[in-house]
């Protein structure tokens, strides 16, 4: 499989309309336009695309949703607030291919019948403002975007909506929120974005690497596009690998490819022979695996009955030189920091956690630590408001189910014992 | 009392004109108040809410719950290193006592002459290139210690 979201980034102009043009951009759009927009919500239905922000939501189901609602004006918005530790893969679409975004907005738009979008994108990606921004003027002035697209009456304006830092707003009635100029936190659903979003209106929120993904299936048909990779999830997928491998870096490949095979293969294996120990296998939120673990298809539907999930593709390689105590506590601090504050079990227990990991990993847990770590963890899990905790709470669950002896030893030893 | 430039006004209306409501036009305003006057004072958040028309308390609850608008002035370079997971795993932390080290640089701090201050973020998404920062609005990765210091240098 050649790239498809990814063609042409290693063009140093790939950016520029005129060379996404040259490679048949845009052509998607100009099928699409011709379509009825319940045709086109078919084939994205017969593609069987899946949300790739994490939670693998099937697209064509949200966009029903949305599009049976009366209230106008909808609104669609594309999540590029990737935030999620150990994520990049939609920054190389934002600062190498926007067009491709615009595009697939500009499809997704249609078929909804919204005539707005946003894109609300993190504050840590400077660059990709001033790419994104350069991009939708160019689309204007070629009328790919504006009250007449193309000349077919089609109506569709897009402006970008720079976060600030707060990874709460990956999720969406917290993005919702901060568009709006508010604090990004969580609403309660229902009512859903689909039918009470932006503005209190109808709303889609889909990712980045969703979105760009119309363009290929207005050009190849849902049918054709479903045979790629998974058959229950199907197309292409970004897979972003950082740690110890040899090749780290951002890979396109046929969803479900398997864990190892990513990790051995496309990353060359273990970075200066070193051996596996820990992969995080998508982002930080998702449970850890230990390495006789990672036979699994990355897919949204194969990675759950292996113990994890594919949540953003974001795998992070550990090798034996890492204490699992340490990046447990990390990861812990993380979640503190970006908890929003607005329901109490994940604001205290993310803070207590932390705490308690911060003092076994500095040599001074006391005997019961642990357990009291899952007695905490427990006390979140499903009691959040939005899954911001519950991945916290996970993350230290799945810690200690593959590497309980490492934090038993830490415990007992008053030390850390990685490496001796 | 400070107040914006007829400039930034005129840009304000413009990022105003994007959304259905002024309020929603809040977060790009305190990013063009913060550019404007440095940080987000006391009075800057007067003059934001002042021209949008939204209240102030509303404004500054917003500045202040998210990471990246400043509650007090910086240095003249903000140097912004991640230290999660992909970047702890591969020497950040050993880049923070750099930077304390060699620039008396602690996170959350300024440096005594004003060129730096240091921010600890949250994953910055170059995890493939680990370690890595931004200084200002510039991306540097797979950072060491002597990548470092050229990189500073460049900052006066």
């Amino acid at each position: 499989m050649g790239n498809i979201l990814l063609k042409n980034i290693e063009n140093p102009n790939s950016a520029e309309l005129c060379e996404y043009r040259k490679s048949g951009g845009y052509a998607g759009l100009q099928k699409a336009l011709g379509m009825e927009p319940k045709a086109i919500i078919d084939e994205v239905k017969k593609a069987g695309l899946r949300g790739r922000g994490g939670a693998g939501f099937p697209v064509a189901m949200k966009w029903t949703f949305a599009s049976a609602d009366p209230k106008f004006p909808k609104y669609l918005l594309c999540n590029a607030d990737e935030g999620e530790p150990g994520t990049f893969k939609d920054r190389p679409i934002l600062e190498k291919n926007p067009h491709i975004l615009i595009e697939g907005m500009t499809i997704s738009g249609y078929a909804l019948g919204a005539e707005y979008g946003y894109i609300y994108l993190r504050g840590e990606y400077p660059a990709a403002k001033d790419i994104l921004n350069k991009a939708i003027k160019q689309a204007y002035e070629d009328n790919l975007l504006g009250d007449n697209i193309l000349g077919k009456g089609v109506k569709f304006h897009l402006a970008v909506h720079q976060g600030a830092g707060a990874y709460i707003c990956g999720e969406e009635t917290a993005l919702i929120e901060s568009l709006e100029g508010d604090k990004g936190q969580p609403r309660i659903k229902p009512p859903f974005p689909v039918n009470v979003g932006a503005f209190a209106k109808p709303t889609v929120v889909n990712n980045v690497e969703t979105l760009s993904n119309l363009p290929y299936i207005m050009e190849i048909g849902g049918e054709a596009y479903a045979k790629i990779g998974s058959p229950d999830c199907p197309g292409p997928k970004i897979y972003c690998i950082s740690g110890h491998v040899a090749r780290p870096g951002v890979y396109e490949l046929p969803m479900g490819t398997p864990l190892r095979e990513i990790i051995e293969t496309h990353c060359g294996g273990i970075k200066g022979g070193g051996r596996l120990k820990a992969v995080i296998p998508g982002g930080i939120s998702t449970p850890v695996l230990p390495p006789d673990k990672i036979d699994c298809p990355m897919d949204f539907v194969n990675m759950p009955k292996h113990g994890s999930m594919l949540g953003s593709g974001a795998v992070i390689v550990m090798d034996d030189t890492v204490c699992m105590v340490k990046v447990c506590h990390r990861a812990l601090k993380f979640f503190e920091h970006e908890s929003c504050g607005k329901c109490t079990p994940c604001r205290e227990g993310t803070g207590w956690l932390r705490s308690i990991l911060g003092r076994i990993e500095q040599g001074e847990g006391n005997e019961g630590d642990i357990d009291l770590l899952l007695s905490v963890a427990g006390n979140m899990i499903g009691k959040t408001f939005c899954p911001l905790g519950d991945g916290a709470a996970s993350v230290v669950q799945n810690f200690i189910k593959h590497f309980r002896p490492e934090f038993e030893e830490h415990v007992r030893l008053k030390a850390c014992p990685v490496g001796k | 009392m400070i107040t914006f430039s007829q400039t930034t006004i005129k840009e304000i209306e413009e990022i105003r004109r994007k959304y259905p409501t002024s309020r929603a036009a809040l977060l790009p305003a305190l990013y063009v108040a913060q550019r404007e006057f440095g940080w987000l004072s006391p009075e800057a958040y007067t003059a934001v809410s002042d021209l949008l028309g939204v209240p102030e308390a509303i404004a500054r609850g917003v500045g202040t719950f998210y990471a990246m608008y400043r509650n007090k002035p910086l240095g003249r370079h903000v140097v912004q290193l991640c230290t999660n997971v992909s970047c702890m795993i591969l020497g950040a932390e050993r880049l923070v006592d750099f930077l304390k080290n060699k620039y008396g640089l602690e996170p959350g701090g300024t440096t005594a002459d004003g060129r730096f201050s240091l921010v600890i973020m949250e994953c910055i998404g170059a995890c493939g290139t680990a370690p890595a920062m931004l200084v200002n609005d510039d991306f540097y990765e797979n950072l060491t210690e002597k990548y470092i210091d050229e990189i500073l240098e460049k900052y006066r």
